[in-house]
């Protein structure tokens, strides 16, 4: 079924935008592509591909580790660090990464998906020593928290917010709010505040990354129950300003929306990020490419273990300690087999369904709790930058659009130091619709023209120059964008039991932590590295 | 019989567009080529002597007097029309600008100087000879001295060179459009092609008109207290040059950048004390100061070697390389074979680069955007300190400690915190009042306290004496400028927003 353009500017943007912008002729679009990813393998996989290696394809490794994305790259970092070196990682696409991979142009790289990391604090020992091996901290202040290198910091300006012609700084509307706005954003910080401070008996903070740290004390575990909506509601805060801002913080970080956000998530959001009441959010870390700098370092460093191409089609548990892995290699198009001792499971959890064999066979109830969200990104490569608005904030790395679904832009040129002329920019759209295989479908069913029109469109609200300053716009459609923390899955069982080895296959995803974070990807990949080796009886100092 | 009393106001229009456009010439060739005295007299000498050329061509006229007077006019129309958009425009881009003036000038006066004595032969049928003479040259002048007191009360003022130029070309189009009729009588042929001709000129001064904007907008004209002489917006910022009686100015998005007649003193004691304080260094790096006029600071000294100038913007290096009054001021620095010219952000050009110099000169324009506000970062100076020598010095303009105090007291700390030692200083440059900078160098110095010889403005007392803060100037509390706060910007805003 093919949509017209005005149905596709309604679905994603509003009605009025798609009529106003249909009443003008059909602008000139520039070039561009949707980003091949291996989809059509992954449907494949789904519908139970099965490929028989030839005898002389198979190989004897002690591990694997199936997916290069941050988590499968952090326990192939942590294993190698260890000195343990045989095993292969193997992930289907060709392109290391995952969700926070990136591009490269000649004139800046620039992300596909994974943007920044707040600046961990002192407790995350695992990722301090990452960040250090990376040269991204230079020692610690005085009450010990590390310094992050200024160059790695996001550079002010930080972010704005457009709205009604014009742009503002900062996230939180303040222009035109009334006192009752402001009162209520007061309250909400103290509240957040609260939070912040709030320590269990055993002096274990509510919310705190990695999340695996946090109290499960039930005080904190029952916001879980109810949606971040429903706890506004409690509060009998209904400015529309604040509401705004927290809606746009779950699609932000959890694709999701206020409604169908979890209340412990969409705190966490908030309170995970200060390192005491009253302090200004942690600074945030970044790129030109966002998160794929963490990614190629990583890479950099196991880059001799890895497999790119090589998609995992079947694991089966044979026995104790043998685990046999078919694998489909996408640049020779052979078959090919491995028998290790045990696997790391680090592709999204949602694909134990249908590559564990005995899942398959027998799927386990708490596989269905992870439900995934859809993202449109798109890279739109400018010849110059949009004309500036008079008295408007000027462009910042972020830049938010208050009356659109989408999150706006980010400026990949910002971090580099590059003021001036040619940039790229990365819109992003996250489909937050309730039902997730609704929001699938109608990404997947929207086209290059369709998505390049709906950022196009978007963007022209702020920027009507954008149509012939864009030589180029690709997009990239993430199916499985990130697990959604929708209520009651944070501290479900399910979760738990999710992250339990199954006899000799380990897991290890973001999705395990809940929160689509990278600090949680990392720690997943670091804990099942160190969680294989303890099992192996290798002595090691632990860094989580 | 055709009305004489029209082809009177002729005269008088064809009186006034021609001294317009000489004074026009003269204006801008004293603006570009300085020295007006001397080009005042040589476009007025060269004009009247191309106006006795045309009379006497006018000799070898014999038939269609009336056709040939009006493509004339109209030939005038365009050549004066355009005159001061063509000189404008290749002001910096022409190193013959001068051929160029000379030529136009003397065209105009050649077509102006066929003008009389063809409508006096027009009409020696209608008048007396005494009275044509007596009538023909009363106007003239009247002409003249219209044109003189028009052209500097209200023409320039009012309209700018341009557009000055541009209307009286269309003045003087459309005198030639109504005497096809005045004339008609006396035009044999091709009446119909000349009314074409005219109106084709007259829609061409008219887009030049519009176009105009383009090079410099009625508004900005009325921006800048003098007359622009030069304006071109580049891919990074709007550089406008105006002249006035004391000299010449360089904007940068209407910021003052310097004043042609005290800008020495602010470029002497930019550079000087760095290179005094280092002794004598051989590697010099210029960061901003596309000018060259700190350039020309640092090529006085013979142990100078090579010196590397990082500028942005191209059309700023450009313009002084090429814009003759500025080449004039900088003495050819910049095109000086020990200098390398780089234009890129020097931000990233330090972060790239492993070479080491012995002396830094930072001019970059005050901290009003973001984009300038990182190049006065801890960041900035700290990749500023691997670049640097053994005993390397750095000197940095540092906007006004008197109206922007604490914009001043933020990029002393601030290079400070980088881990250098600084020295405040200040010295008064008329065109911007107290001005300030900083003196860095790794590790404890003191002050240089011996001038180098045959400055204009520093001796060795004054030297010493930049170094004394008044009270007014004096310390305050202050953020340091990093890249994620970018307070400076922050605090430059507010300071200098009490006095716009
Ligand atoms: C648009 C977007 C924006 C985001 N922004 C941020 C952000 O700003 N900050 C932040 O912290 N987080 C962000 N995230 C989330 C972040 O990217 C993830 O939490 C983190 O990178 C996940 O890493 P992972 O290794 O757990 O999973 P993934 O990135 O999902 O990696 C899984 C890997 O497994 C591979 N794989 C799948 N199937 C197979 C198979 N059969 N065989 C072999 N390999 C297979 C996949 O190709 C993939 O490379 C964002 C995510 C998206 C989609």
């Amino acid at each position: 079924m093919k949509f017209t353009r005005r149905e596709i500017l309604t679905a994603f943007l509003s009605s009025p935008l798609a009529l106003s912008a249909c009443q003008n002729p059909t602008p000139q679009f520039p070039k561009g592509e949707i980003i091949n990813t291996s989809q059509e393998l992954g449907h494949k996989i789904r519908d139970g591909l099965k490929l028989e290696p030839a005898l002389d394809n198979w190989k004897n490794i002690k591990i694997v580790i199936v997916g290069g994305g941050i988590a499968g790259l952090s326990a192939a970092w942590r294993l190698k660090k260890l000195g343990f070196e045989d095993f292969i990682l193997i992930e289907l696409e060709k392109t290391p990464g995952g969700t926070a991979r990136s591009g490269e142009s000649k004139l800046v790289s620039y992300p596909w998906g994974a943007h920044y990391v707040p600046a961990p604090m002192k407790e995350n020992v695992a990722l301090l020593e990452l960040f250090n091996e990376m040269g991204i901290l230079e020692g610690e202040d005085n009450q010990g928290q590390p310094i992050v290198a200024e160059q790695y910091l996001c550079r002010d300006p930080e972010e704005r917010l457009f709205f009604r012609g014009r742009w503002y700084e900062g996230l939180y509307l303040y222009a035109g709010a009334s006192e009752k706005d402001l009162a209520e954003f007061k309250a909400f910080q103290k509240e957040i505040d609260r939070w912040v401070e709030w320590q269990d008996s055993k002096g274990r903070r509510a919310f705190t990354i990695p999340m695996a740290k946090v109290s499960d004390d039930v005080e904190v575990t029952d916001l879980d129950k109810i949606s971040m909506s429903t706890w506004l509601k409690r509060y009998n805060w209904t400015s529309p300003r604040l509401r705004w801002l927290v809606d746009y913080s779950c699609r932000d970080d959890y694709g999701s929306s206020i409604e169908t956000t979890s209340a412990w998530a969409g705190i966490f959001y908030f309170a995970s990020r200060m390192a005491k009441p009253g302090a200004t959010a942690q600074p945030l870390i970044t790129w030109p490419e966002g998160n794929g700098r963490l990614a190629n370092y990583l890479y950099s460093q196991v880059k001799d273990k890895v497999r790119l191409g090589l998609a995992a089609l079947e694991i089966n548990p044979i026995k104790e300690l043998e685990v046999e892995i078919t694998t489909f290699d996408q640049n020779t198009s052979q078959a090919f087999g491995f028998r290790a001792e045990q696997v790391i499971f680090a592709a999204p959890h949602f694909l134990t369904n249908y590559i564990i064999r005995p899942y398959r066979d027998n799927p386990p109830k708490h596989v269905e709790a992870f439900q995934y969200g859809a993202w449109m990104v798109a890279n739109l490569f400018l010849r110059d930058r949009p004309s500036q608005i008079r008295a408007s904030y000027p462009l910042c790395w972020d830049n938010v659009f208050y009356e659109s679904k989408s999150l706006g832009y980010v400026v990949a040129t910002h971090q580099r130091g590059l003021d001036y002329g040619a940039t790229i920019f990365t819109y992003y759209y996250p489909i937050t619709e309730l039902d997730v295989n609704v929001a699938r479908k109608k990404l997947l069913s929207t086209d290059w023209q369709g998505w390049a029109d709906v950022a196009l469109t978007d963007i022209s609200q702020a920027h009507p120059d954008i149509y012939t300053l864009t030589e180029q716009i690709d997009i990239m459609r993430w199916g499985h964008a990130m697990v959604r923390p929708h209520p009651d899955f944070i501290w479900n069982k399910s979760r738990f039991e999710a992250a339990k080895p199954f006899r000799n296959i380990h897991f290890a995803h973001a999705d395990l932590s809940g929160v689509a974070l990278f600090e949680e990807a990392f720690y997943q990949g670091v804990r099942v590295a160190e969680e294989i080796l303890t099992s192996r009886n290798l002595k090691f100092k632990s860094i989580i | 019989m055709i009305r004489t009393s029209i082809i009177f106001l002729n005269v008088l229009i064809i009186a006034t567009c021609g001294l317009v456009y000489e004074l026009l010439a003269g204006t801008l060739a004293s603006y570009v080529l300085g020295d007006s005295v001397t080009q005042f007299s040589l476009i007025i000498g060269i004009y009247l002597s191309a106006m006795g050329v045309g009379a006497w061509l006018s000799g070898f006229i014999e038939k269609d007097l009336a056709q040939k007077f009006i493509e004339i006019e109209i030939a005038v129309a365009i050549l004066g029309g355009f005159s001061a958009p063509i000189l404008f425009l290749s002001f910096a881009r022409l190193s013959y600008f001068h051929i160029i003036l000379y030529l136009v000038v003397f065209l105009i006066g050649v077509l102006v100087g066929l003008e009389l004595p063809l409508l006096m032969r027009i009409l020696k049928d209608q008048l007396d000879f005494k009275d044509l003479v007596s009538r023909v040259l009363t106007i003239d002048y009247i002409g003249a001295l219209v044109a003189s007191l028009m052209f500097p009360l209200f023409l320039v003022p009012k309209l700018g060179l341009v557009r000055t130029s541009l209307v009286f070309g269309l003045l003087n189009v459309g005198i030639g459009f109504w005497a096809t009729w005045t004339l008609e009588p006396l035009i044999k042929k091709g009446l119909t092609l000349l009314r074409i001709k005219a109106i084709i000129v007259a829609i061409l001064l008219l887009i030049g008109l519009i176009g105009a904007n383009k090079i410099t907008s009625l508004a900005e004209d009325n921006l800048f207290a003098d007359d622009i002489i030069y304006s071109r917006t580049s891919s990074y910022q709007r550089i406008v040059v105006t002249k006035s009686r004391a000299g010449f100015q360089l904007f940068l998005n209407g910021n003052l950048q310097f004043s042609s007649a005290d800008e020495y003193r602010y470029h002497e004691a930019l550079v000087h004390p760095a290179m005094v304080l280092f002794g004598k260094p051989k590697k010099v790096l210029v960061l901003g100061g596309g000018d060259g006029l700190g350039l020309r600071e640092i090529l006085k000294s013979k142990d100078v070697e090579s010196v590397t100038l990082v500028d942005l913007d191209p059309a700023m290096t450009q313009l002084a390389a090429n814009f003759p009054m500025l080449v004039e001021l900088n003495d050819k620095s910049i095109s000086d074979p020990r200098v390398k010219v780089i234009n890129q952000d020097a931000m990233i050009w330090l972060e790239d680069i492993t070479e080491k110099f012995d002396v830094v000169i930072i001019d970059f324009p005050d901290p009003n955007t973001f984009a300038l506000g990182k190049l006065y970062s801890t960041r900035f100076y700290r990749l500023l300190r691997k670049s640097l020598n053994e005993g390397g010095t750095v000197a940095v303009q540092c906007t006004s400690p008197l109206f922007a105090r604490t914009s001043y007291w933020c990029i002393v700390r601030t290079i400070e915190a980088a881990g250098f030692s600084v020295k405040p200083y200040q010295t008064a440059v008329p065109a911007f009042g107290v001005w300030g900078f900083a003196l860095a160098k790794v590790g404890d110095f003191e002050i240089p306290k011996q001038a180098p010889k045959n400055l204009r403005f520093l001796n060795d007392e004054t030297l010493v004496s930049l170094f004394t803060l008044s009270a007014d100037t004096s310390a305050v509390a202050v953020e340091i400028n990093r890249l994620d706060n970018q307070i400076l910007v922050r605090y430059y805003e507010s300071e200098w927003r009490r006095y716009q």
